[in-house]
């Protein structure tokens, strides 16, 4: 059944549970989408198991059908490496956000509804190898993400859902700029149109500064780079995250923080820095800087928070941040310690956000001021909390350290000045994730209602513990997974680099090539210096 | 051989989660015998290893891949040396005799399964730490005992002043971690691994390595040091520590945990022994941290809190020891102070536990009568620690005053630590008195009473220990006994001969014991007197008594700005500067719309005239043709 459609059925499954569900009486809605969602899972399995470990630098399971055939656009699908490990985070977590909205009473199926055919588009984001169908996925995520906070949201959701759009499609925007120069000029230097990616990887740019002493490549690098930091999001472009996290349903929260900013690095990993690599290396200080000022800022500012989801919110600013700066080392492990970084701040984040919402659930508040002291009343909960904050604030052992310390190591060997800043975010995410747990769990019951609150029920269990479990795994035994996608990780920055050297040969030195610094270079020789140290 | 390792280092595991997870017992007898079932296990995992270990020369180790990527490959890597049999038999044989005492000690308490699991927990990790044979296993455990830590310490977490001790020491240790992590990153770039016989082995065979960055990474190891083991600026955390339950200050902020630093510099010996500006740095912070806390130790009034500076002081000898290069005496000292200290610290839970609560010496004395046995265990802990002969501390002490002699500015190390040894004897002498000699000035309520068995017996073999371990590492200086622990340790650990010092070995000995019974001597007899409370009231003993207003410092310089900082950013920049620009092009279109809007009101007449002005305008530029 599942041959070399399997990435089809992992796309489109969900969005066909979504119909059965639309077909289905209210209540039944729930149940359908719960099970559709395992059937994700399972394909996600299947995958797992099936996925070449030897070649996950191709694509593979490619499926293409003609889509609009005078531009050479695509229905095609692939997946690498960078795109299993994101697909297999984004199957994982479906089954949780359900599971997480199992209590919602208002309009439950389309809630449901919304979570399916999200499945359907951020699954679609990440396997697509069409640009065209890449854009058609990547603007149809925010249209059930914009009605999940509007319509199921807290009381200021209109606000919030309305900035999350904008904010978000203004950056569309820039990147469909980008897309279409890309596409012209794809036809411009080769004779024809396509859509597939990896044909724009081989693109010449013109070498000569056109606009603000920025040159070609640059600019179409900052058109797909601000749709992607912004979806990250990168200090200082976060600032719709608190607000649409805090307004946002649990299970909203939950995709949202898991696999919805995971979109922007992964967009960064497969358009902007392959199709610019020198517009990247020569932003790359700049985006390195900017990451090391999210991981500080986030955390300083998540430690005033009184809102319990808005502390969470801007701590993914800073965990993001780590993401970013092992992106900008520009070497393997720095590479790895961010896609492993990308799954861990989806499982432990997705878990944190999991928790709050039982908490929310139980007495309809976020303030800290209307807990603490929850440890004596619900043991179970206490201890969860507890383990997946220890995760969150990189406990080695667990998953989050191996993420965060493969990213220091390597943007260490890149600029180690970075690094002796960046791992002060070791301390200051301690404190705020210590803080957390103190004004939740620790000192005695003031208020009466928490007096009574109810343990886990099984199904809080149930989502809880395959988190849990991932946690484990990834943190004491990453091997296996790594592994998995080892060839893609190793070959990523050297084909980048092969790329870059083979533009920079293509470009006519022209006058005023010479009078703008090449920065780039300067970039690709300090690594390969830290290298040698 | 090596399963015995996994199952030394697995066995407390086990113990946590058949606690924690699986049982959750409420009665201390159960939680208690399993736990102290497993850390016994693993004591005798230990004595296995040991007895193997005599009969080979190579190391026992076991590996599991962990995580390997490009150029790194990272295993979880155990081994067991000599240095590793020292420390692990010391670990798991008091840590097993602590979880014996806490059963009596915790017996009335309400969630008594969690205090073993997270005791279990704690001694996993620090097999963990000293087994680990990289940096980076070392740091697993290394961050693991600290957590273990921030959990006991909040153990009690009803009360937010306990719950926030233990935060405070988690951050502060985090500081140390980062400079930890550093330094791991350094050894990557360095060594291409973090592996110690590895790097041993490069240092050794290869001559090209940059002094500068070998200061660097020791430099960087060191800092994680002195969070992990308080040593100025970083030993805030410690004295606050003891919001713990008493066996939890025994076990982990005085037997094992805090000299996990001490661990550290001595296995990265072969570093250590080639950089030796970085060693200056590590005997002045530790000369200046016993100084300073030795000081302060003199005027607290907690038993606990005493003991604490204690530990602090006695920490800052040994890494004092160690900017000596005198790795075997730091390590000795680590092993005596062990028995010593954690006799001590149950003392004083005796005590605490006799008096129902009472922790302050102030509101003690005479104790002896009622506390026989803690009273003469106690005794033999504070003789010992001031240094009398021929108790354990008398060795270990001797040995380090001895070779800070051979330091840069040794004789200015010397006088220092003698100094520490007096005012070391002199504390120890005022908590013994005004604790258990004297007059009584117990409560009268209060009915003291001596502990039960299961808690007499630990005492009993650590005090046992704090008579016998010193003859285990007698000086050379006294020829009756050969250093049986230099020896043991001669191919593990560097050893620098002593030589020729300006005051002889058997000299430095007589002036260090005379200066030891002066101090005991003198704070008896001080203190055996009942004193008035207005006599003590001068302005030094004011300062000491508040801890030099350390802690008030920190949060002036170090919090507060901090606090005010992050207030800024969270409460202005971000909403105002930073999302403040995101939403000013909504404000300026809204802007842009509303003034327009002004001129669209439906007013017909105005329609016209702006039409009309239109038409005229059109007319006046056509007429003006191609000027524009």
């Amino acid at each position: 059944m599942v041959g070399n459609s399997l990435l089809l059925w992992l796309t489109f499954f969900p969005m066909a549970g979504a119909l059965v569900a639309f077909l289905a009486p209210e209540r039944t809605a729930k149940y359908i989408a719960l099970a559709t969602a395992l059937g994700g899972t399972l394909f996600g399995a299947v995958l797992y198991v099936k996925f070449d470990a030897a070649s996950s630098a191709q694509f593979q399971y490619v499926y293409s059908a003609s889509w609009i055939k005078s531009l050479g656009v695509n229905f095609a699908f692939g997946v690498d490496g960078l795109s299993f490990a994101l697909v297999l985070l984004t199957k994982l977590m479906m089954p949780i956000a359900v599971l997480a909205s199992w209590n919602e009473t208002r309009r439950s199926r389309a809630m449901m509804i919304s979570f399916l055919v999200l499945d359907t588009a951020m699954t679609g984001t990440f396997l697509t190898t069409d640009m065209f169908l890449f854009y058609v996925f990547w603007e149809l995520m925010l249209l059930p993400m914009l009605l999940l906070i509007g319509v199921w949201g807290s009381a200021d959701r209109i606000y919030a859902s309305l900035k999350f759009f904008l904010y978000t499609f203004a950056g569309s925007m820039l990147m469909l700029a980008a897309i279409f120069w890309v596409f012209i000029a794809h036809d411009t230097q080769n004779g024809f149109y396509t859509g597939n990616i990896a044909s724009f990887y081989g693109l010449s740019f013109p070498g000569y500064p056109v606009f603000l002493g920025l040159t070609v490549q640059q600019l179409v690098f900052l058109g797909f780079a601000f749709a992607f930091l912004v979806k990250v999001p990168l200090f200082p472009l976060h600032t719709w995250l608190p607000d649409a996290h805090v307004q946002a349903p649990t299970g909203g929260s939950i995709l949202l923080a898991a696999v919805l900013l995971k979109m922007g690095t992964y967009g960064l990993l497969r358009f902007a820095i392959p199709i610019c690599p020198n517009g990247f290396s020569s932003f790359a200080p700049l985006l390195a800087i900017l990451s090391i000022i999210g991981i500080l800022y986030g955390a300083w500012v998540a430690f005033q928070q009184t809102d319990i989801k808005k502390l969470v919110a801007y701590s993914s600013v800073s965990h993001l941040g780590f993401v970013v700066l092992g992106i900008c080392a520009m070497n393997t492990i720095g590479l790895t310690g961010a896609v492993l970084q990308m799954v861990n701040h989806g499982l432990t984040t997705g878990a944190l956000f999991l928790m709050i919402g039982m908490l929310y659930e139980r007495r309809h508040t976020r303030k800290f001021s209307d807990y603490g002291g929850l440890a004596s009343v619900v043991p179970w909960f206490s201890f969860f909390l507890v383990f997946v904050s220890c995760a969150s604030m990189a406990v080695p052992g667990l998953n989050g350290f191996v993420g965060e310390f493969l990213i220091l190591l390597g943007a260490f060997q890149t600029n180690p000045y970075w690094v002796c800043i960046a791992v002060l975010g070791v301390i200051f995410g301690a404190a705020y994730t210590l803080l957390m747990l103190r004004q939740i769990l620790f000192g005695e019951v003031t208020h009466e209602e928490n007096k009574t609150l109810k343990d886990l029920v099984p199904r809080e269990w149930a989502a809880l513990l395959p988190l849990c479990f991932f946690m484990i795994v990834l943190g004491i035994s990453p091997k296996p997974f790594i592994e998995k996608i080892r060839p893609s990780l190793e070959g990523y920055w050297n084909s980048i680099k092969a790329t870059a050297v083979a533009q920079q040969q293509a470009e006519e030195p022209s006058e005023a090539a010479r009078v703008i610094p090449r920065v780039q270079s300067h970039v690709w020789n300090l690594s390969e210096k830290a290298g040698n140290l | 051989m090596s399963y015995v390792l996994l199952a030394m280092i697995g066995f407390p595991l086990l113990g946590s989660i058949v606690n924690g997870l699986l049982l959750k017992p409420k009665s201390a007898m159960v939680a208690g015998t399993i736990a102290t079932f497993c850390s016994g296990a693993s004591f005798i995992c230990a004595l296995v290893l040991w007895r193997k270990f005599l009969g080979s020369e190579s190391a026992i180790s076991f590996v599991v891949p962990w995580i390997s990527i490009g150029s790194i490959n990272l295993n979880w890597g155990f081994s067991y040396d000599a240095l590793t049999t020292v420390m692990s038999l010391f670990v798991t044989g008091i840590a097993t005799l602590i979880h014996l005492y806490s059963i009596g000690y915790m017996a009335e308490d309400k969630s008594v399964g969690r205090f073993f699991t997270y005791l279990n927990l704690f001694l996993f990790n620090m097999c963990l730490l000293i087994c680990g044979d990289s940096l980076t296993v070392m740091f697993v455990g290394w961050e693991g005992v600290g957590l273990c830590s921030y959990l006991l310490i909040g153990f009690w977490y009803e009360d937010l002043a306990k719950s926030n001790a233990g935060m405070k020491a988690f951050i502060v240790n985090r500081i140390g971690d980062a400079g930890f992590l550093l330094g791991i990153f350094v050894a990557f770039g360095l060594f291409g691994t973090t592996e110690f016989r590895e790097m041993a082995r490069q240092l050794a065979t290869q001559s090209n390595f940059d002094l500068r960055f070998l200061s660097l990474l020791a430099f960087f190891l060191f800092v994680g040091a002195m969070g992990k083991s308080a040593q100025i600026p970083l030993y805030v955390w410690l004295p606050d520590a003891m919001a713990g339950p008493t066996p939890v200050s025994a076990l982990i902020h005085a037997a094992t945990m805090v000299t996990a630093g001490v661990y550290l510099v001595v296995r990265m010996g072969f570093l250590y022994q080639l950089t030796p500006d970085v060693n200056l740095f590590i005997a002045i912070i530790g000369s200046a941290t016993a100084l300073l806390s030795a000081l302060i130790a003199t005027s607290q009034n907690d038993i606990k809190k005493v003991l604490a500076y204690s530990t602090v002081s006695q920490l800052g000898l040994m890494f004092l020891a160690l900017g000596a290069r005198a790795y075997v005496a730091a390590i000795f000292h680590v092993f005596t102070h062990a028995f010593f200290k954690a006799l001590l610290f149950l003392g004083s839970g005796s005590v605490i536990h006799g008096l129902h609560g009472e922790q302050d010496i102030r509101k003690m004395g005479g104790l002896k009568k009622e506390m026989p046995w803690t009273f003469l265990t106690f005794a033999v802990g504070t003789f010992a620690i001031a240094g009398i002969p021929p108790l354990a501390g008398f060795f270990s002490k001797d040995t380090i005053l001895h070779s800070a002699m051979t330091a840069p500015y040794g004789m200015f190390f010397w006088g220092i630590g003698l100094l520490v040894s007096l005012l070391t004897a002199f504390y120890m002498a005022r908590v013994f008195t005004l604790t258990f000699l004297g007059a009584s000035r117990v409560d009268h309520h209060t009915h003291p009473h001596e502990s039960g068995v299961m808690m007499l017996l630990p005492l009993f073999i650590l005090a046992l220990g704090s008579v016998a371990a010193g003859f285990l590492g007698v000086p050379h200086g006294l020829h009756f006994m050969p250093n049986i622990f230099e020896h043991f340790l001669e191919h593990t650990v560097p050893i620098f001969p002593i030589g020729e010092t300006p005051v002889s070995e058997m000299a430095a000995m007589i002036v260090a014991t005379a200066i030891a019974i002066i101090g005991t001597t003198v704070g008896i007899l001080t203190y055996l007197k009942p004193r008035k409370e207005s006599e003590t009231k001068n302005p030094v003993i004011f300062l000491l008594e508040n801890k030099l207003f350390i802690d008030e410092f920190y949060q002036i310089v170090f919090i507060n700005p901090f606090q005010r900082i992050s207030t800024f950013m969270a409460k202005i920049f971000d909403v105002y500067v930073v999302d403040g620009l995101v939403l000013a092009p909504g404000r300026i279109a809204r802007g842009a719309g509303l003034m327009l809007s002004l001129i669209q009101q439906g007013v017909a007449q105005l329609y016209l005239l702006i039409m009309l002005l239109g038409v005229l305008a059109v007319f006046w530029f056509g007429l003006k043709g191609a000027s524009w």
